[in-house]
């Protein structure tokens, strides 16, 4: 088990460091002098010029600069707002829980019907509930989801106003943060219809950005369902006279869900991918917005510094799911 | 298929089918592959004939028709028959135009990618050693980062536009076909035909691209049709968040990025676009998935 994750550990510092050699390098293709950008159309004068060059470290050689930058990563300084002059760090720990909370709770919407949804259909296949399962979570896959939030909000903010349009709660709440997830701290401050505000405000997100990994997860879950349910030691459970309902959701869930779980896990790339949408559409003060934000005011840092702390996590959550994975199944962690 | 039906009569009535025969009949058994299929080539043909079937100009404006609703809601007119966006552009004729851009852009990025990942999937399955981890981290890297993000992230450094989104789109699709392809070069090149062939003196790259290439190409088609989709739905989403095609180019993307405005008033200018590319990605997917069990026997049923 040591060595099984020695292994992985050993895979995900190249990983790590190559990201940040992407983070660097991309932001030197940017066009033109930076520190011409950075100053804007007022243009600069060469002195201080020259100065802002020493002052970045851009006169030194390129390797130097990297050194100098992953330096910097690995002490936490990711630079800082060209706009705000915030830390970039800072900027993303205050904004990070409520894309969190939004991905949350996609990703429950997603398992709370895609896991049911995918059995019925293994146990009833190719009856018309399996076909319209699989029908309609090809249709979610293949769903744009920016269309799929505005249709959302047409029908049921505009037409029937059952939910606000944006934001996560409505402003005549205020309270101290606790944890960050809104839903629980609304709950935790009693104040009368704080909850069912901020409920309000996150339940089309949640449903848009849940959408992709809801489809995915059906047909996962029905294909890994379909596979065990073809096993000797079902039609064993069978022969033993066992009820269908235990041999489903006993004997052949608990397999089944080894290659779910995996699933699962690759989910956090397609929440963040799809965060980036749903939170523009519906104003979500998340990191996805903020990195939108970071582009029409070219904040370069901002830019470089969301994509390394978006890839460590997500990084770091797939190291998580393969040790998970090597501890579900130990044959995974015995192999090689 | 009349040549087809031939052949299998000339190889006699007994014989084994043929590989394109064979190829056909599991996949037309398969009818969402076949609507998929038909609705690809009813979407290639209304944008490549689109001039000739757009009642209107994409571009033209009408001074007196501004969010006019679509013909069979009230106040809308059969001159435009799916109703008319905030400056007076037919919708029906933009959606038409549209289908150009964006069909062009799915083929393009999946071209770009595919010979790019044939490549250096080539090298990385043959050549081995620091070139290969080199290859494998870097598509590891950027399968790691989100899609769209590390596409977004592109086309902020590179600006907006559609050769850049392009671009962009295609960096973030290119690990699939570099690990298909490596993955194929590894299991084939254990085979005798490819020893056989070094042993008669073939060169590298004859061994690469004729060889070994062939015998991978079906899992590369698999993932190109669906990539197709991939690549549709990526550039929409970047033309949304209006840093793929520019205003005023009629793309589906780039429609419903002008469209945000008017979700409050104007249902139709919002609905038809992203309609237009929920069917089409679907249409590519249901494609892809029949063109997946057809050609990969391995998930054959």
């Amino acid at each position: 088990m040591l060595r099984f994750l020695l292994t992985r550990l050993s895979l995900v510092i190249p990983t790590f460091v190559g990201m940040t050699l992407v983070a660097f390098l991309l932001i030197r293709l940017v066009p033109g002098d930076p520190i011409e950008t950075l100053a804007g159309e007022r243009g600069i004068d060469p002195a201080r010029h020259a100065e802002l060059v020493k002052a970045y470290g851009l006169d030194k050689p390129v390797l130097t600069q990297y050194a100098i930058y992953i330096g910097r990563v690995l002490q936490g300084d990711l630079g800082k707002s060209m706009i705000t002059q915030e830390p970039v760090l800072q900027e993303f720990l205050a904004l990070f829980p409520a894309t969190i909370e939004l991905a949350l709770c996609a990703i429950v919407f997603a398992l709370v019907l895609g896991i049911p949804a995918g059995m019925l259909a293994a146990v009833r296949r190719n009856s018309v509930f399996d076909h319209g399962v699989m029908g309609i979570s090809l249709t979610g896959y293949s769903m744009p989801i920016f269309w799929w939030g505005l249709l959302l909000i047409i029908l049921f903010s505009v037409q029937l106003g059952w939910t606000p349009v944006s934001g996560r709660i409505d402003v005549k709440y205020f309270f101290e943060p606790v944890t960050g997830l809104l839903l629980i701290d609304a709950w935790l401050s009693g104040e009368p219809g704080a909850w069912r505000s901020a409920a309000s405000h996150l339940i089309l997100p949640m449903i848009v950005l849940g959408t992709h990994p809801l489809a995915i997860i059906a047909r996962m879950t029905r294909s890994a369902m379909l596979e065990v349910l073809g096993e000797d030691y079902i039609r064993t459970a069978r022969a033993k006279g066992l009820s269908t309902l235990r041999v489903v959701g006993l004997h052949a869930f608990r397999n089944a869900l080894i290659p779910v779980v995996t699933v699962i896990g690759l989910q956090v790339s397609v929440l963040f991918t799809g965060a980036i949408l749903t939170e523009t559409i519906f104003s979500w003060p998340g990191v996805g917005k903020w990195m939108i934000k970071a582009i029409s005011r070219r904040d370069y840092p901002v830019l470089q510094g969301g994509l390394l702390l978006l890839g460590g996590v997500v990084m770091t959550v797939n190291l998580l799911v393969d040790v998970a994975y090597g501890v579900i199944n130990p044959r995974v962690a015995h192999a090689k | 298929m009349p040549s087809e039906t031939s052949q299998a009569v000339a190889a006699g009535g007994d014989a084994p089918p043929g590989p394109l025969r064979e190829f056909w009949a599991s996949f037309s058994a398969n009818h969402g592959a076949v609507a998929g299929l038909v609705v690809i080539v009813l979407v290639l043909l209304m944008a490549a004939l689109a001039p000739w079937v757009a009642p209107h100009a994409p571009d033209l404006t009408n001074n007196e028709a501004f969010l006019k609703p679509p013909a069979w809601v009230e106040g809308g007119s059969w001159s435009y028959l799916l109703g008319t966006d905030a400056i007076g552009r037919d919708i029906l004729s933009r959606l038409i135009h549209g289908g150009r851009l964006s069909l062009a852009i799915g083929m393009a990025v999946v071209a770009l990618s595919i010979v790019t990942g044939i490549v250096l999937g080539m090298v990385a399955g043959f050549a081995r050693g620091i070139l290969e981890i080199a290859i494998m981290r870097l598509m590891d890297i950027i399968l790691t980062l989100p899609s769209l993000l590390l596409a977004i992230v592109i086309v902020a450094i590179l600006g907006p536009g559609l050769m850049n989104a392009m671009l962009a789109v295609s960096v973030v699709v290119l690990p699939h076909y570099v690990r298909i392809t490596r993955a194929a070069v590894l299991a084939e090149t254990s085979r005798d035909y490819v020893t056989a062939a070094r042993l008669a003196g073939a060169g590298r790259l004859r061994l690469m691209f004729i060889e070994v290439l062939p015998n991978c190409a079906a899992p590369l088609i698999v993932q190109a049709s669906l990539g197709i989709s991939t690549a549709i739905l990526d550039a929409a989403a970047l033309g949304f968040l209006g840093l793929g095609a520019q205003p005023p180019a009629a793309e589906w993307g780039t429609m419903l990025a002008d469209a945000r405005e008017f979700v409050m008033r104007a249902w139709w200018v919002v609905t038809f676009p992203g309609l237009m590319i929920l069917i089409t990605v679907l249409a590519f997917n249901l494609f892809g998935d029949g063109l997946r069990d057809a050609l990969d026997p391995k998930l054959k049923r």
